[in-house]
């Protein structure tokens, strides 16, 4: 019997930083700082919790890890007899060793990796698995986050530890298809972003979308059960989509953050969108894709007809401007004007910030007094929602 | 003699189990519960081929593909289905936020089911159903002194009909100055009733909705943000789904009105200002009451609901047709209402849901009318002050503010320090015999519980749910694995959800069941 292979790789030393007030465990020097403080890693007991859930399904998976604490310690502490992958290095585990165990997993052919840890750990994950052809991007391994980190603003972390143990279990217990993947658990392309932690620890808070991981989608696991599935997603994407084409002026130049909302206008329209860059059309067509600030205040200064900012709210802090989107300037918001600027948005990220303003952080105070006040969003076709939008 | 033990709060409750199937598969061929006797020759030559006197049309092809079954196997079959049902009378059903349960007295429903009602058709002529068009004009003054409009149309069949009807008269309104093609926009508020926004998107308008402002109240500056001379108008439920009551109503009301727009207020649940506040008072053009709801006719869910409009005087020329008129000495329908926007259904509304809110209402006069609202009010705040003590549990939203006649309350901090989600709370009441309900979705409030104890809820009613609702927010603390494993003790166990939103895989009809099923 084929069985099921779980992927086990845990950053040792996430979520030191939190308790001590430090914001974030990146770099030796901090982790050292952080242990001085009298810091307590959290991955290990957070791991325990999730690997716990799986315990009477031992039998029904393999289980490979990384050596020492970065996975197989754990393990076999929860229980678990796992297959180590690698051999232990000397000295204290950094993200290269992150990247080196979920490569090391990808050729062992996991069908499922968990990882401990939080943003910084999301990312050295995507760098070793990321799938970077959007066409390819369903043959992406499965990963889930099991949230132990001090930030966790990507979405591939489950809400719980324990959650992470009941996702993983329900992978587990699905029937595999004639390819050998699991059926039934549906995949969904989930955000990993990050800090900028040097830049943040000095009190300047600047995040990345870096991209889009693969993770299983068990509505009533991973938030609540009436939570739209990622079928009711797509559709209510679409649906904005169908709103903005509408509404576009033939001639006109249409600016489109990165977002996985933005990105259904561009794939309605036929065009192509990188998902993490600003990309640039009119109606008829590809105008520029990936443009930095340079080549799009060029593009804005010979554009004929009016031009228009489509952004969708980036991470879980609800920033439009500012953040995964910086190469929409200052000086181009002010060129192309307010009136210009179109957010984009599904319900449920708005109803996420709990009553909590939109946000911009554009670098000149001016203009983020500017974009501050009340904006219209667009929620769906022919539906809006008026939004406080604050600097 | 022993004295009786007191019983365990909560109660034990175990709910039968048949594992009952579809009706269609238990059909047998050549199964019959009536055997019709042959018709013997004598009556057959007297009165011929009958089904050939029937016109072609009505004549069916072939039979109809029902099941085939004894009396004796549908008896059984429904009788098992009713006991794995948690229906109102048996459970203490505040958990149905938003819907106004209550009870509804067994006397209206003899009275709806007297011959007098149910042999009555409509159409008949008026002169023979003189009473129950005397109800139904008795029941639009009610309404017309409850609400302060001028004139109501009792024809909708539910309360989305109802606010289908107000938008309509809307657009009506509009046309009738000529500014309707430009005014394409409704506005509405993010806790307002969900039906408010989706009548309006079917009758073609945008819909733009207000989020409440920072202190969790409906946002008059957003409002003033929304207006425009596009704006149609303004559909709002108030108190809103959180029970908060919007203390800004009459500015809203202004700021719609100087963009000439109009204001309809969402009253499908008016039990918490029932007596105490008038629509038209208040500067509302439009209105709609649930019958159903507030008046007790009863709650259909599924079953026959009923819906009332009411309008100022500008809106009367609007209103649905037929009218229901009396001249001083007699009642009669009236179709001469050139401007009318026609017909929201057939017939002249749900004539049995309208005699039970009638009797509902002149039972109670109009001191116990105002008296509903302030024991659901009473009801609302002396369970709000008791659940606010559990452990988790918060109100979200102008916390620390009292609520009207319902609470939307959120788990939030239950969920992030147990993993437990107010939707697996939910599975788990069933286990004691108790009803939950979450919220209307996308979720705003995070892991949202909604309560509504209306006046029919004595307070050891209200003390039971709180000690179930306790228990279970405890066992999310002691012993998560029972909650994520419930029910236990009822009949469904936990519903995958995610087919629902794919139509391969659900089917509304057995035919359409076995249609997907061979496709």
């Amino acid at each position: 019997m084929v069985k099921i292979r779980l992927g086990l790789i845990i950053n040792p030393i996430a979520g030191i930083g939190g308790r001590v007030g430090l914001k974030g465990s990146d770099g030796a020097e901090l982790q050292r700082q952080a242990l001085a403080l009298g810091a307590q890693p959290q991955s290990h007991l957070r791991t325990i919790r999730a690997l716990e859930v799986l315990i009477p399904l031992a039998g029904q998976f393999e289980l490979f890890t990384a050596p020492g604490e970065m996975g197989e310690n754990t393990a076999r502490q929860a229980g678990f007899v796992p297959q180590v992958l690698l051999t232990q290095t000397p000295g204290p585990t950094g993200p290269l060793d992150t990247i080196r165990a979920a490569r090391e997993m990808l050729d062992t052919c996991v069908d499922l990796l968990l990882f401990t840890g939080g943003d910084g750990t999301a990312r050295d994950i995507f760098a070793a698995v990321a799938v970077l052809e959007p066409a390819l991007s369903g043959a992406q391994l499965p990963v889930l986050g099991i949230p132990a980190g001090v930030k966790i603003h990507s979405a591939v972390f489950a809400t719980h530890p324990r959650t992470a143990g009941e996702i993983a279990a329900a992978f587990v217990r699905s029937p595999l298809s004639s390819k050998g993947r699991a059926e039934r658990i549906r995949l969904r392309e989930s955000e990993v972003i990050d800090l900028d932690e040097e830049t943040y620890r000095s009190g300047i808070v600047t995040t990345r979308l870096y991209g889009y991981l693969n993770v299983p989608y068990c509505p009533h696991l991973l938030q609540s059960r009436k939570v739209p599935t990622p079928a009711a997603e797509s559709v209510r994407a679409e649906a904005i989509a169908a709103d903005v084409i509408e509404s576009m002026q033939p001639g006109g130049l249409y600016i489109l953050g990165p977002g996985s909302t933005t990105r259904a206008i561009a794939t309605r329209l036929g065009f192509p969108k990188t998902l993490v860059g600003v990309d640039v059309y009119t109606r008829e067509g590809v105008v520029a894709l990936d443009v930095n600030e340079a080549r799009l205040m060029e593009l804005l200064s010979f554009a004929k007809q009016t031009a228009r900012i489509i952004v969708t709210p980036v991470g879980g802090q609800g920033f439009i401007f500012g953040r995964g989107n910086q190469q929409i300037g200052p000086r181009a918001i002010q060129m192309v004007g307010r009136e210009n600027i179109l957010v984009v948005s599904l319900l449920e990220k708005l109803n996420a910030l709990q009553g909590e303003p939109l946000l911009v952080d554009t670098g000149e105070p001016d203009v983020d007094e500017i974009l501050a006040g009340y904006m219209p969003v667009v929620v769906g076709y022919h539906e809006k929602v008026i939004y406080r939008v604050a600097a | 003699m022993k004295p009786i033990a007191p019983k365990p709060m909560p109660r034990r409750f175990h709910q039968a189990s048949w594992d009952e199937p579809v009706i269609f598969e238990l059909s047998q061929p050549g199964a019959r519960g009536v055997l019709v006797p042959e018709v013997e020759a004598e009556i057959q030559q007297e009165c011929g081929d009958v089904v050939a006197s029937l016109p072609e049309s009505l004549r069916r092809k072939s039979p109809p593909a029902l099941p085939e079954m004894s009396q004796l196997h549908v008896l059984r079959h429904y009788a098992r289905l009713s006991q794995e049902n948690l229906g109102v009378d048996l459970n203490i059903d505040i958990g149905q936020g938003t819907c106004t349960m209550k009870y509804s007295p067994k006397v209206n429903d003899q009275l709806a089911r007297s011959h007098k009602m149910a042999d009555l058709h409509p159409l008949q002529d008026e002169s023979t159903v003189q009473g129950i068009l005397e109800v139904m004009w008795k029941l639009e003054q009610c309404l017309k002194e409850i609400s302060g409009m001028e004139r109501f149309s009792l024809q909708p069949g539910a309360g989305s009909a109802a606010i289908y009807a107000n938008v309509s008269m809307v657009r009506a309104y509009h046309e009738s100055r000529g500014d309707a093609k430009q005014r394409d926009e409704v506005i509405t508020t993010i806790f307002s009733h969900p039906s408010n926004a989706a009548c309006a998107k079917v009758a073609g308008y945008k819909v733009i909705t207000i989020y409440p402002d920072a202190d969790g109240y409906p946002d008059l500056n957003a409002l003033k943000a929304a207006v425009s001379e596009r704006t149609a108008a303004l559909f709002i439920t108030n108190p809103e789904d959180t029970g908060i009551f919007n203390p800004y109503i009459e500015q809203f009301v202004q700021v719609v009105h100087a963009v000439g727009g109009l204001c309809v207020y969402d009253q499908a649940n008016a039990n918490g200002v029932l007596g105490i506040t008038r629509a038209r008072d208040a500067g509302f053009d439009l209105c709609h009451f649930n019958l159903h709801k507030t008046f007790s006719t009863p709650h259909g869910c599924g079953g026959p609901a009923a819906g009332a409009s009411g309008v100022s005087p500008a809106l009367v020329p609007f209103l649905p047709k037929p009218s229901v008129e009396f001249d001083g000495q007699k009642y009669f329908l009236n179709y001469d209402l050139p401007q009318s926007v026609g017909k929201i259904r057939p017939w002249y509304g749900v004539a049995q849901n309208i005699l039970k809110a009638y009797s509902w209402i002149m039972s109670l006069g109009a001191d116990g009318l105002r008296e509903v609202a302030e024991i659901a009010v009473l009801n609302n705040n002396y369970l709000l002050n008791k659940v606010l003590e559990i452990r988790g549990v918060s109100m979200p939203f102008a916390t620390g503010k009292r609520r009207i006649e319902q609470v939307r309350y959120s788990w939030e901090q239950l969920t992030s320090e147990t993993g437990i989600h107010s939707e697996e709370m939910e599975t788990r009441m069933v286990d004691f015999g108790a009803h939950y309900w979450t919220s209307h979705h996308p979720y705003v409030v995070p892991e949202p519980m909604t309560l509504e104890p209306t006046e029919s809820y004595s307070r050891a009613d209200l003390d039971e749910y709180f000690a179930i609702l306790k228990q279970v927010a405890g066992e999310a603390y002691s012993n998560p694995e029972i909650i994520r494993t419930a029910p236990h003790n009822s009949t469904v166990h936990q519903n995958q959800h995610e087919p629902f939103d794919n139509p391969d895989e659900w089917a509304v009809t057995w035919r359409a069941y076995k249609r997907k099923i061979d496709m």
